[in-house]
C-alpha cells in the first residue's frame, strides 16, 4: 500500500518548481494519476520528462507502484 | 551489453513498429497494454509484438534498456518512443501519425 500524498512528495522534493497533483485512482494503493509541472521540463522531450519523473519515484516505480498514469507540463502549459 | 539486452536490441531493430506488451494484440492482459494496441489499429498500423509475460528476463530487461519502469513499450524504427499514455498524447496530437508515416513512403 504505497499513499499518493507520498508520491507527490517524492516528485515536488526531486524537481525543481514542481508542483504534482497525485491520486489513488482506484483507491488501492497500486494505481495512480499524476499531473506534474517544473520548469525542469521546458525544452525537454516528453519521454525525457516522463523519465525524470520516474526517476524522482526510484524503486518505488519498480516495487510499489503498479501503475502511474503520468501527464507533465511546463509552467506555461499547467493548466491550473 | 547482456545477451538480454542484445537480444532486445535486436527486436525493436529488426521490426520498424515493436511493441512489448503484457498479452497479445489479439488477448491483451493488462488495460494499458489494450490501448496501445487500440491506438496501433486505430493508425491501421501493421506492428510485432512481444508478450513480457512469457519471458520474465525480457520483462525486466526492456525496463533497463529503455531506462523506463512500465509496461508497454513502444518502439520505432528501434527508437523508444513511450509508454501508453505518451502514445495516447501523440495519438491525440497527430504526432504519433506523423512518426509513423514512413510506412507508406
Amino acid at each position: 500500500m504505497f499513499a499518493a500524498e507520498r508520491i507527490k512528495e517524492l516528485i515536488e522534493q526531486d524537481l525543481p518548481d514542481c508542483t504534482a497533483r497525485v491520486s489513488d485512482d482506484a483507491n488501492d494503493g497500486e494505481h495512480f494519476s499524476a499531473e506534474v509541472v517544473s520548469s525542469a521540463f521546458e525544452g525537454v522531450m516528453r519521454v525525457q520528462q516522463h523519465r525524470m519523473v520516474y526517476q524522482a519515484l526510484g524503486q518505488h516505480m519498480y516495487k510499489d507502484i503498479h501503475a502511474l498514469a503520468l501527464r507533465t507540463f511546463t509552467p506555461d502549459q499547467w493548466p491550473y | 551489453m547482456s545477451d538480454t539486452q542484445n537480444q532486445i536490441k535486436e527486436m525493436v531493430e529488426t521490426s520498424p513498429v515493436f511493441l512489448f506488451m503484457k498479452g497479445t494484440p489479439d488477448f491483451p492482459q493488462c488495460g494499458f497494454s489494450n490501448q496501445a494496441v487500440s491506438i496501433l489499429n486505430h493508425l491501421n498500423v501493421p506492428f510485432q509484438s512481444f508478450n513480457v509475460l512469457d519471458n520474465m528476463d525480457i520483462r525486466s530487461g526492456i525496463k533497463e534498456y529503455a531506462q523506463w519502469p512500465t509496461i508497454p513499450q513502444l518502439y520505432i524504427k528501434g527508437t523508444f518512443v513511450g509508454g501508453s499514455d505518451l502514445m495516447m498524447e501523440m495519438y491525440q496530437s497527430g504526432e504519433l501519425d506523423k512518426l509513423l508515416q514512413f510506412e507508406e513512403s
